[in-house]
């Protein structure tokens, strides 16, 4: 891959009723914070289809494990013990190599560390919550973690988030950019819950839910769950418009 | 029946929530002690070309409370028109200029600042050149897709009168709300969800 001339054609058009509407008002906090005029389109330019790219020099060696990465010397997190793995792929079905991702989530009790959080559940002084890592040649990342514990919020009065874990990504493009959530499979509070169901489409749903993956787990230490990630794919081949100046 | 077109759907976007500087500004919370910086702090360094600017608003929401937990990125290109990015095939960018910032808005105030330097002009696909701008991505609790805009300059009137983009809108009276006006070294780009001044967005 490296080899290769970095692509340089437009991104394909985002699918829009695929992806959440704006003004979804079973989610209340999107009825104030949702543009009600129609977006402008225009074809890409090189300001779209460029983006920075991040080195493997900005990772530390436990960026990727967070049962250790904010844990006391020879302690670690509490919770369930389990690898989170997959591929970063584009909508041509492409690997997407040195893509950044940056993950966050709440502990085993459903609790986050941020100033702004106030669920009665427990800190653990051993967990930070946050992670990052790089995809490699194919697309492949893994993280190790904790599983992340339901929590309440206030939106209706017994409102609980399914467990899941925030994903941001970066692809070759700024117009790649997407932030999404992993769900876990078999959680029954994912279809009750205002945030997923801003998602009109199952099918669509049904891709942010990781399968239990029992090739991956290892044995006698963690459970796996695969979760792949689809970024928006790129016309190619011979007859793309080249910007002024290729 | 025919082929497949062997496509993959892309994944949907769900809200970054209100806990986004967990994962993505960690030490702008004052979780220190696991990344030595938060990623996209700073854009400059002392030798970086071009004109030193800051660029600072708010992001506010229909009912003109400013958000304060929205999280912001901006890319742009450097003073010579170039964008740091492998993508960028026309020459190289100046390799003291990152080109991609990323800040939160104030926890208490909902402001939010980048130091960086002014742009130069790219060109749009038909080789006419694009007036300076900056492109802007929003993320919040509350935003269900990361929200994109751009902001030019209200000093560059003449590049904005023929800037390709701002050309093909039909509502002339919305170019303002994508225009930052100049005071000393700070532009200020305040940013509507929704309402009479609602910036304009863009399906990029």
């Amino acid at each position: 891959m490296s080899n290769l001339n970095p692509e340089t054609g437009p991104f394909f058009p985002r699918d829009r009723s695929w992806q959440p509407k704006a003004y979804t008002p079973d989610y209340k906090t999107s009825v104030v914070r949702s543009p009600q005029k129609a977006l402008i389109s225009f074809p890409n330019t090189i300001s779209e289809i460029t983006g920075p790219v991040f080195g493997h020099n900005i990772l530390g060696e436990l960026d990727h494990d967070l049962i250790c990465n904010f844990a006391k010397p020879g302690e670690s997190a509490l919770g369930e013990r389990i690898i989170v793995h997959g591929r970063v792929l584009d909508e041509r079905g492409r690997g997407v190599p040195g893509a950044l991702i940056e993950v966050w989530q709440a502990n085993a009790g459903g609790r986050y560390r941020h100033k702004n959080e106030g669920y009665i559940a427990p800190l653990d002084p051993n967990f930070g919550g946050c992670g990052r890592t790089i995809t490699n040649e194919d697309g492949a990342y893994e993280f190790r973690t904790v599983k992340p514990g339901p929590y309440p919020w206030p939106n209706g009065v017994n409102d609980w988030r399914p467990a899941h874990i925030h994903f941001s990504l970066f692809g070759a493009g700024f117009a790649q950019r997407l932030i999404t959530q992993m769900y876990f499979e078999g959680d029954p509070l994912i279809p009750l819950c205002p945030i997923v169901n801003a998602i009109s489409d199952a099918r669509a749903i049904e891709q942010l839910i990781a399968p239990l993956d029992m090739a991956n787990t290892i044995p006698m230490d963690a459970r796996a769950y695969k979760f792949d990630i689809v970024l928006r794919g790129r016309r190619s081949g011979p007859f793309e418009n080249k910007l002024e100046g290729n | 029946m025919v082929q497949s077109l062997n496509r993959l759907k892309e994944s949907a976007s769900q809200t970054a929530g209100p806990y986004v500087h967990i994962g993505c500004t960690p030490n702008f919370l004052g979780m220190a002690g696991v990344y030595p910086d938060d990623l996209g702090h700073a854009m400059v360094n002392d030798k970086t070309s071009g004109e030193r600017i800051t660029v600072t608003g708010c992001v506010f929401d229909g009912t003109g409370t400013p958000l304060k937990d929205a999280l912001i990125e901006i890319w742009q290109a450097d003073a010579n028109g170039l964008y740091n990015s492998p993508s960028e095939l026309r020459g190289s960018a100046d390799p003291n200029f990152t080109g991609w910032g990323r800040q939160p808005t104030d926890l208490e105030t909902g402001v939010f600042s980048f130091q960086t330097i002014k742009p130069g002009r790219v060109p749009f696909g038909d080789g006419r050149d694009q007036a300076p701008h900056i492109s802007f991505w929003i993320v919040a609790r509350g935003i269900n897709l990361g929200l994109n805009t751009r902001m030019y300059f209200g000093d560059e009137e003449a590049a904005n009168q023929e800037d390709p983009i701002l050309a093909r809108l039909e509502h002339k009276v919305r170019v303002p709300t994508l225009i930052a006006e100049r005071q000393g070294d700070t532009y200020t780009f305040d940013i509507h969800l929704q309402g009479e001044r609602e910036t304009i967005f863009f399906d990029i």
